[in-house]
């Protein structure tokens, strides 16, 4: 697989955007920074929406699907002639509309008038658009952004779906570090028109060194299996490469990601006997960064998994934490994210 | 019997402007809602002014530059062998510039009040400019393209200082009902007057009405 290049350069008023990286061609590539932070610009270029000034610049040649914050439907056309538009000016699409429509499950919105869906369902109908043209590229600008939480939670599976079911590459821009965490597989990480971080989704995610990336966004993905579920107590047992770890609820058995904030871990010298955490974990210290004047961020490996735990300075002078030393990982709480 | 022929003229002369005015006026409304350039500014006050100018002021330079000496006028002569003023030919084009306002305001209004983001999408679509143009655009403009023709054509009905300076008043040729009832009323013939004025009152008040309802559905 050859890899996607991104190299553009435009100037915007006081805004400068500079970006020169390789991305995998495959999977999810999650654009993540404030907003001011040029992502949206990045994708414009991309799509040739913005030309950059910089003859230096690679255009992209390849048929690109772009999501935009707004669904962006034309509204003088039903649903169906709204998916078909892209296809029907790209003679290479292959894709047909009831295929599309089967998967983002539109088929009982096609003869409808645009005005008459719902906000999640139009958005997924312009997914289903900018799908219809096989691109080979597809682009999405914060789609779920403009939706309120349901709408949101009602779109997120399809999102799911199309990065199980397709081998198209997506670049997905978002401000909302559970969204970046739940979809992407590769990480970009944006700040004032520059790329501050890049890579794969765990190490980068798990940096400690980027104030992008502290704060509340501090945290990390672990991918897991599922081992078993207890009925008695309505837990899952989740397996991974650092060993077992508990979350509430029943879930479903394709889950495979579980994000854990750094301010939910909390890290003791000796493994606590009696205590009402349920999952606490033997790791290794790799790497502590000062975070603010009273917090500190401490990295860590279980077996090939990485955790970032937020500690108090004191603490960490206390208990004389240092690189190397092995700790346990006390993990209050989970969230399952696919 | 009432005579109907400058009524025919004039529903001619107001159809053939309307018609000329949507096609020359959309690209020229289409540049001023999408350049910001002082040019632009230059060209809008220029497209307005039949609106402030006194009729006569307009008909008076259209004669001189549609006369056989004119610019336009002699570039036609030598063309075609006849004059343009007083002639079917040179009301069009008087009533093309008088008109013009009411053709591109409208369609401007739409055109600006068009989402970027709707022509970015068929952008990025696979569809051309061109062809963004005329299957976002235009759909998305109708309602301007429908006050664009209706007010055109009814401003051009309701001209009469251009067409006096410019046309005469030549029957079957370029004698319009406006001149035809100035006619009527100078030679004191006011119940023929009566009826070409209520026709046309009639006409302009069911065609504004018309458009209103119409605009108020397409809002809703």
């Amino acid at each position: 697989m050859n890899d996607i290049q991104l190299k553009y350069s435009i100037q915007k008023g006081d805004f400068h955007l500079e970006v020169d990286t390789h991305i995998p061609a495959t999977g999810i590539t999650g654009v993540f920074g404030e907003s001011g932070s040029g992502k949206t610009t990045l994708l414009r270029c991309i799509a040739g929406l913005e030309h950059s000034e910089t003859s230096a610049t690679a255009v992209h040649k390849r048929r690109i699907g772009y999501v935009f914050q707004e669904p962006q439907l034309f509204p003088h056309l039903t649903v169906r002639k709204n998916i078909e538009f892209g296809m029907r000016r790209n003679p290479a699409a292959i894709d047909t509309v009831d295929d599309v429509a089967r998967l983002l499950e539109v088929e009982g919105l096609l003869d409808r008038s645009t005005k008459d869906l719902s906000g999640g369902e139009a958005q997924r109908v312009s997914i289903a658009r900018a799908l219809c043209q096989s691109p080979r590229l597809i682009l999405m600008d914060e789609p779920l952004s403009a939706l309120d939480e349901r709408r949101r939670n009602e779109v997120l599976p399809f999102l799911d779906r199309l990065h199980a079911e397709t081998s198209v590459p997506i670049i997905y821009v978002s401000h909302n570090i559970d969204e970046i965490c739940r979809l992407s597989d590769h990480l970009l990480v944006l700040d004032d028109g520059r790329l501050v971080a890049e890579g794969g989704l765990r190490e980068t995610l798990t940096r400690i060194d980027l104030p992008q990336l502290g704060g509340r966004n501090a945290g990390t993905v672990i991918d897991v299996s599922q081992s078993r579920y207890d009925d008695e107590f309505d837990l899952t047992l989740f397996g991974f490469s650092g060993g077992e770890i508990w979350a509430p609820g029943c879930h479903d058995p394709s889950t495979v990601r579980l994000r854990i904030s750094a301010s939910d871990i909390s890290l003791s010298r000796s493994r606590a006997e009696s205590s009402t955490i349920l999952n606490i974990l033997p790791a290794v210290i790799i790497a502590t960064a000062t975070e603010s004047s009273s917090t500190e961020l401490v990295r860590l490996n279980l077996g090939d998994d990485i955790l970032v735990a937020r500690i108090t300075r004191r603490s960490l002078q206390q208990l004389k934490l240092q690189v190397g030393d092995k700790v346990y990982a006390q993990i209050k709480s989970v969230t399952v994210r696919r | 019997m009432m005579d109907l022929a400058p009524l025919w003229l004039s529903a001619k002369l107001a159809f053939v402007t309307a018609l000329i005015l949507i096609v020359l006026g959309t690209p020229l409304s289409w540049w001023l809602s999408q350049n910001r350039s002082r040019w632009q500014a230059v060209v809008q006050a220029i497209v307005a002014m039949p609106i402030v100018l006194p009729p006569t002021v307009l008909g008076f330079y259209l004669l001189i530059l549609l006369g056989p000496h004119g610019a336009i006028g002699s570039w036609w002569v030598q063309l075609t062998g006849e004059t343009l003023t007083f002639s079917f030919a040179g009301l069009v084009i008087a009533s093309c510039i008088y008109s013009l306002p009411f053709a591109v305001q409208p369609m401007q209004n739409a055109f600006e009040s068009l989402s970027r983001k709707h022509l970015e999408a068929a952008w990025t679509l696979g569809a051309s400019k061109l062809d963004a143009f005329f299957s976002v655009a235009v759909p998305l403009s109708a309602r301007g393209f429908v006050s664009a023709a209706v007010l055109s054509f009814a401003h051009t009905l309701g001209e009469f200082g251009v067409v006096l300076m410019v046309g005469g008043n030549i029957p079957g040729e370029t004698r319009v009902v406006s001149i035809a009832i100035y006619d009527q009323v100078e030679t004191l013939n006011y119940q023929a007057a009566h009826q070409l004025s209520i026709v046309l009152i009639a006409f302009a008040f069911v065609t504004l009405f018309g458009m209103f309802i119409i605009n108020r559905r397409w809002q809703s």
